[in-house]
């Protein structure tokens, strides 16, 4: 559904990772979160994140964007290995992380959605103030940029699309010098139109050099845009893939739904033999998986 | 902004007259409904001009009021944008009022470090609360309501001690008579009308108009253009997305429950300095008072959106509304409290659908 000219991989791909997770453990209390998982991403490529809940997506990226830090095993950014002291050191180091629910603040505008906690200031000393004219403009000019013209800048980000807002948010995170992008589920709370909205913008973001962690459950999603795959289940590495080497039917299987789907295709199955009517259809259900 | 229309979201965003755009200012239900209730008691007056409700002693009046609890409505209109309340400035102007009082009489302190002292101990108090909140993440609804009593409590035992059973302190008056500080607090600005030199008879208005104007001024400032003023609405609208934004939330709520405090302490030293005596009942019902101008200025109860602005045109309502059923023949003040919760229903429905406008129909 999304098949752009972008899709085809940037020239510029260095073989060096940006961001790199080599071998890397967390467990909570007597959770084993995760175990020994590794996952890289270079400039100018997409790597999706896939699994299940519960598969240690959301642990695994919290250590990548510097909420935990990982019991065993190495971060390396660039080929060093680094430490990431907390959230505010890896955004300093390039590292951006939109989450779902938190990409933006509905009751505020664009502008002062644009440049929280990087406001620019004009002015010293008591005024020293917030230049909102230069935020205004700068807002519009990123928003044109991204394709949403914006005339009012003092319009509140909830009248925008639930895909507009997660641009706006990746939008953003360039802006401020990221050079990794970590999407965390994107596209997940949102129809089919909002969704091509967010993944056309991940290809520009790839088209741009930038890095970009993509992590989603939705197969469908992930599957146009990706260069590489990595699956995660039950807290550790199912595979990692290059774009063509799979398909939705393996990637499902592989992030563990799949033999639960198989179980109640065959179940409905039955049941519709056993001339039970039945609403839902085991085909379009087997398309997402943990859904 | 049509729901349901074909086009595409930017379109609906390039559709947006300034007009709607006014429209859509959290403020503006009070611009409206300041007027609507000036005009409102004049006509119960019968139109008169000159007496009553429409004179320069009636207005000098209603301003007397909605500054007092215009100076208070702010600051907790910043602090309710940023998600939570203040419940405690209402014992805060008894208690911030006797540490003044007794500083200068009962320890006879000068009253420049009495002020110092006061603003002090707001401010700490202030600071107290806000780390409660922030430590503990319980509601700061009840971390301060739970200071509320516990500062009128302390204020009426304490004072009872040091006075030999008295919770006035009396003699304010005269020892800070001829002090030029106390005319920062009480003096008055000018006299419209009256006769004689003394503009005896006349309207005065006094120094707090200048204080809540002031306050109102850099709150409003504060909110809107500067940094501190963004992190205020992105704290109130989610602390974990403005967290994760880098705002320093405990940093931003601790600053903004110093200020109500602050606020509260400076309307009590007005007060104490006006009337020449400190009592610890003083105040009470205002920390409702305020959260009322503030809804009435357009301020969520839920945070995340809202006016310091708004909350000078809520005062205003307060204030015409407290002196002008005074004046309406047929009804005294005991309509006050009736009316007062009137207008805190049709503020919040007013603001529910303003927000619905501004945000559009999704969220």
């Amino acid at each position: 559904m999304t098949t752009q000219p972008l899709a085809t991989p940037a020239p510029e791909r260095s073989t060096v990772p940006v961001l790199e997770a080599r071998g890397v453990s967390k467990t909570f209390g007597r959770v084993l979160a995760l175990k020994d998982v590794s996952l890289s991403v270079r400039a100018g490529e997409i790597n999706c994140l896939l699994g299940d809940n519960g598969a240690g997506k959301s642990t695994l990226i919290k250590m990548l964007s510097g909420v935990h830090r990982p019991d065993d095993g190495t971060l390396v950014m660039d080929g060093e290995p680094v430490t990431l002291a907390s959230p505010h050191d890896a955004q300093a180091r390039g590292i951006a992380t939109v989450f779902q629910d938190l990409a933006v603040l509905p009751l505020m505008s664009v502008s002062r959605n644009f440049f929280l906690g990087n406001e620019p200031t004009r002015g010293r000393g008591i005024f020293r103030r917030f230049d909102m004219e230069f935020a205004d403009r700068t807002a519009r000019e990123q928003m044109a940029q991204i394709g949403i013209t914006v005339r009012e800048t003092s319009q509140l980000v909830g009248t925008m699309s639930g895909g507009e807002r997660q641009t706006l948010a990746i939008a953003r995170a360039e802006h401020f010098g990221a050079r990794v992008l970590i999407l965390d589920e994107p596209t997940s709370a949102l129809g089919v139109k909002q969704a091509a909205i967010v993944l056309r913008h991940i290809l520009k973001a790839r088209a741009r050099g930038l890095a970009v962690i993509f992590i989603t459950h939705n197969v469908q999603h992930a599957l146009p845009v990706g260069d590489r795959f990595t699956i995660l289940s039950h807290g550790r590495s199912a595979g990692e893939f290059m774009r063509g080497a799979v398909s939705l039917d393996q990637l499902l299987a592989l992030m563990g739904g799949g033999k639960e789907l198989t179980d109640l295709s065959r179940e409905l199955e039955q049941l519709q033999a056993a001339g039970v009517s039945v609403e839902a259809q085991p085909a379009e259900t087997s398309m997402e998986a943990g859904g | 902004m049509t729901v349901g229309s074909p086009a595409s979201e930017a379109q609906r965003l390039r559709r947006l007259s300034p007009i709607r755009v006014l429209l859509t200012r959290p403020e503006f239900g009070s611009i409206v409904g300041a007027i609507l209730i000036f005009l409102l008691f004049w006509a119960l007056t019968g139109f008169t001009v000159g007496k009553g409700f429409m004179s320069w002693q009636g207005f000098a009046g209603y301003i007397e009021v909605a500054a007092q609890v215009g100076i208070l409505g702010a600051t907790v209109s910043l602090l309710m944008i940023a998600g939570e309340f203040d419940l405690s400035i209402g014992s805060m102007v008894g208690a911030a009022g006797l540490v003044l009082g007794l500083s200068i009489t009962t320890y006879g302190l000068p009253l420049w470090l009495g002020l110092i002292i006061t603003f002090a101990f707001a401010l700490g108090i202030g600071a107290l609360n806000g780390w409660l909140v922030v430590k503990t993440g319980l509601p700061s609804f009840i971390v301060t309501l739970g200071s509320l009593y516990m500062l009128r409590g302390a204020g009426l035992a304490l004072t009872r001690l040091l006075t030999d059973g008295l919770t006035i302190v009396s003699g304010v008056g005269q020892a800070a008579a001829g002090n030029p500080l106390a005319g920062i607090f009480n003096a008055t600005l000018f006299t419209i009308g009256g006769s004689g030199p003394n503009n005896a008879g006349g309207a005065d208005f006094k120094v707090e108009l200048v204080w809540w104007i002031a306050v109102v001024v850099i709150s409003t400032w504060v909110l809107l253009r500067t940094r501190f003023g963004n992190w205020i609405f992105a704290v109130g609208g989610s602390k974990d997305a403005a967290r994760s934004m880098g705002v320093p939330v405990a940093r931003v709520k601790i600053l903004l429950f110093m200020a109500t405090a602050f606020c509260a302490a400076l309307y009590a030293c007005i007060q104490v300095l006006s009337v020449g005596t400190a009592d610890v009942l003083r105040g009470q019902q205002k920390e409702f008072e305020a959260i009322i101008t503030a809804v009435i200025g357009g301020t969520l109860l839920t945070g995340g959106y809202g006016s310091a602005l708004g909350s000078a045109f809520g005062a205003f309502i307060l204030g015409v509304t407290q002196l002008g059923i005074f004046f309406v023949p047929g009804f005294n003040s005991d309509w006050y409290a009736f009316v007062l919760g009137a207008l805190l229903l049709i503020a919040a429905m007013v603001n529910n659908y303003i927000l619905r406008r501004a945000s559009g129909s999704r969220s």
